[in-house]
């Protein structure tokens, strides 16, 4: 079943050129960030079901991600990216949008019992971004700011987003009171209460659950010498535990870093697209347990249009940076069984921005090797004949 | 962490203002670029790590930073964290690099002495390519996370993988390497009783081995460089026209390097002129390895890897020379070989280190990457707010090479 676009290019049928007949419709996921709230059910279900270990309890210092991305024990982690800058009109198309069961509904409910999660966390007494002292002498210095700020964030699945207009005037003024000193950790308030260096307010903050990409040329597949990474059925790409013997090829060949070897185990490890619950039907865990439908399982064609189409929607009501990520079967790896919807550049996710698989070079490879083989014959049989 | 100084404070807000009200106010409007990973956690990276700023600001380069083709790149990325993984292979795999040269040059090598009755260098180059391509397979093995599964690579054979190739190569020279130097044994056996038909048969078998030895022995000493290739580490993957040759080059002078070491001065010829080929190939494929490729080129000249890349160059030079003057001494002629041989092993690990560099910083993925996209014009397709479209040269910053 090897056709010429067996290690690059476009590829249909995955599962077919691996020699599978009769194989079900490819499967895969659509991640749209746009409706990610950063809640990691994901992550959690995925651990639960798959039983895979915990990686230790690590605080990064550098979002509220504390995952810090994928690897043996995580397979699937949620990004989440801080960014001053103007969130512009980005709110409003997504409060009229269908972002998940009912999410307008709930905003609604949560304004109307006017409920405010920033005054509730900030009477736990943990989510005071802002100490005292450094808003006096800041207030004394500049004479005020007071400049605007929606203070939405990218995502806007449920009561956070509802919250921006309460924010402004009870949330601060409550952090305000408060004496706290800012120690630069995160809080639990949105950072939009607070002006940067630039004196920009306006924060946005981006979320994504990043899994393996079940490429359709997979890199790691391709070099596992033993064959325990294998090309299932439905087109994703499965690591054999009984086979693996941690020859480690796989983890330098994947070009988004997802496969990694476990240590204690000496095994690699990474997302199976829950093979065991796929040969039963059933959902993979991830996109059972997103309350969001941002992790979005199905057949990947439909998958396809279905993101085309929200692509579409979202720039008809001006969030032009809505862009598809590894959905196109012309890319570097034919196109991704995992793809997504971002609202930023890729690699500001940790996604390489044009990733190829590094097996479309390898039949120049083994030419440069057989010249460079045939050279070293030559150098030989020169050394011997013009011997000093 | 310990300095905070862009943070203003935090300031209350004494008016109600609308939720919607707009950021673009004196002083809030959003500059293009100039907040790559965004938030007060980007400034935190910025302290330290993370993002690059441009050379062209008068700032000291980077320490280490002697590449002076490559200016630092102006990037995004997600809090500086790596896009990829980092090789799990350990050094190792780096010395595996070395023996398994070393095995296939001597081989070659031995062969030709072989061949022209040259019994001590002989008897020197067979035996240690049996102790290379043994230490090769120890290397190999105890770098598997499961040791114990090795058998695992013999279950399939994969020309997609090439290290399931290098198992086979390995597997067909191992063995022959192996007969060829256990030959050399047969003159120590008592000349009558059962050893003698074993002592009549070595000879031949030792030549018939020791030839398909030196055969299999040049695609031992290349895969390797198809190995590291087929990775997505970018100072691996780019480099994988010349890395063939530089691997070539190298076991052909870590061989003659051996037989310098090892072989009375009247059986070297070969190996003193193999040396100087080899090292030749070697430095000549080192020099675009290390520079031909802009900024996946930089880790060659960085740290550890650069000091050793250096280091090997002067050691492959030297030896070269030695070879090539070295006809009369003995002692000089040793020297040489010994310098050739751990020049070879510098290489080895300055490719292997310079890799596992480039795969920790993500510089090295997204500048290349987004030079390609924009040398096919996709950005130009790709939909962007206004504001974003000034901030795309200063995100990938051309690398004039």
């Amino acid at each position: 079943m090897i056709s010429a676009n067996s290690l690059s290019g476009r590829l249909d049928d995955p599962a077919r050129d691996a020699g599978h007949v009769d194989a079900p419709p490819r499967k895969g996921f659509f991640t749209d960030t746009s409706v990610c709230i950063g809640c990691k059910a994901c992550e959690v279900a995925c651990k639960e079901w798959n039983a895979v270990p915990e990686d230790g309890i690590d605080l990064l210092g550098m979002s509220y991600d504390n995952t810090g991305g994928l690897g043996a024990d995580s397979w699937r982690a949620v990004a989440f990216v801080e960014q001053s800058r103007p969130v512009g009109n980005q709110t409003a198309p997504f409060t009229s949008a269908v972002t998940g069961r009912g999410s307008e509904r709930l905003q609604q409910g949560t304004v109307a019992a006017g409920l405010d999660v920033f005054e509730e966390a900030s009477r736990l007494g943990t989510g005071v971004p802002g100490g005292q002292p450094v808003a006096d002498v800041a207030a004394r210095e500049s004479g005020g700011c007071g400049s605007g700020g929606s203070g939405g964030c990218g995502c806007d699945g449920g009561a956070g987003a509802a919250a921006p207009g309460t924010v402004g005037e009870r949330g601060t003024a409550e952090a305000a009171d408060e004496g706290g000193q800012f120690l630069g950790m995160p809080g639990m308030l949105a950072p939009a209460a607070l002006p940067d260096r630039d004196g920009r307010q306006a924060v946005r903050w981006l979320m994504m659950s990043n899994v393996c990409k079940h490429c359709t040329h997979a890199a790691c597949l391709d070099v596992c010498p033993t064959g325990s990474l294998f090309r299932t059925e439905f087109g994703t790409v499965v690591v054999q535990e009984d086979i693996c013997n941690g020859c480690g090829y796989c983890v330098s060949a994947c070009p988004y870093g997802v496969i990694d070897k476990r240590e204690e185990d000496g095994r690699a490890w990474k997302c199976t697209l829950c093979y065991d619950r796929l040969r039963d039907d059933e959902t993979p865990a991830c996109a059972k347990a997103c309350p969001t439908e941002s992790i979005q399982y199905g057949d990947l064609d439909e998958l396809r249009e279905r993101a085309e189409r929200r692509r579409q929607q979202l720039h008809d009501v001006g969030v032009t940076e809505a862009r598809l990520y590894g959905h196109d079967p012309e890319d570097g790896v034919g196109g991704d069984g995992a793809f997504f919807l971002l609202l930023d550049e890729p690699e500001v996710y940790g996604l390489p921005p044009d990733p190829v698989v590094t097996t479309r070079d390898l039949p120049s490879m083994y030419k440069h090797m057989a010249v460079a083989a045939g050279a070293m014959v030559l150098g030989v049989v020169a050394a011997a004949v013009g011997r000093r | 962490m310990s300095e905070q100084p862009q943070l203003k404070g935090f300031q209350g807000h004494e008016d109600p203002r609308p939720s919607q009200a707009t950021p673009h106010q004196p002083g809030s409007a959003h500059e293009p670029g100039t907040d790559p990973v965004g938030g007060q956690a980007a400034r935190m990276w910025n302290a330290g790590m993370g993002r690059r700023s441009g050379g062209a600001k008068g700032g000291k380069r980077r320490r280490g930073d002697v590449n002076a083709v490559v200016p630092d790149a102006e990037f995004r990325s997600y809090y500086g964290r790596a896009v990829l993984k980092p090789p799990v292979w350990t050094h190792e795999i780096a010395y595996y690099l070395f023996t398994g040269g070393l095995a296939a040059g001597s081989s070659m090598l031995g062969a030709v002495a072989a061949l022209r009755g040259d019994v001590a260098a002989r008897r020197g180059l067979r035996l240690t390519a049996l102790g290379a391509v043994g230490a090769s397979a120890y290397f190999l093995i105890a770098d598997l996370g499961r040791p114990e599964r090795f058998y695992n690579m013999l279950r399939v054979a994969k020309p997609t993988s090439p290290m399931s190739v290098g198992t086979w190569i390995l597997s067909a020279y191992g063995p022959l390497a192996g007969a060829a130097a256990v030959s050399e044994v047969a003159p120590l056996l008592p000349r009558r009783g059962v050893f003698r038909p074993v002592r009549w048969v070595a000879g031949p078998a030792g030549a018939v081995a020791g030839a398909g030895a030196a055969l299999t022995a040049p695609l031992l000493a290349t895969y390797t460089a198809v190995l590291f290739a087929d990775t997505a580490v970018p100072s691996w993957h780019e480099p994988y026209r010349e890395l063939p040759f530089l691997f070539a080059g190298s076991a052909l002078a870590s061989g003659a390097g051996a037989g310098m070491l090892l072989a009375p001065l009247a059986q070297a010829g070969t190996a003193r002129s193999a040396a100087v080929i080899g090292a030749g190939v070697e430095l000549a494929a080192g020099h675009r390895v290390e520079n031909g490729h802009g900024l996946v080129s930089e880790p060659f000249h960085q740290g550890r890897p650069g000091r050793f890349l250096k280091a090997a160059r002067a050691l492959t030079v030297a030896g070269a020379a030695g070879a090539l003057l070295g006809r009369r001494s003995r002692l000089l002629s040793a020297a040489a070989g010994a310098s050739l041989l751990v020049g070879s092993l510098l290489t080895r690990v300055a490719v292997f280190e310079a890799g596992v560099a480039s795969t920790k910083d993500p510089k090295y993925v997204v500048v290349p990457q987004r030079e390609r996209l924009r040398d096919r014009g996709a950005l130009a397709h790709e939909e962007h707010r206004p504001e974003d479209e000034g901030a795309q040269p200063e995100r990938a910053q051309e690398i004039r090479t």
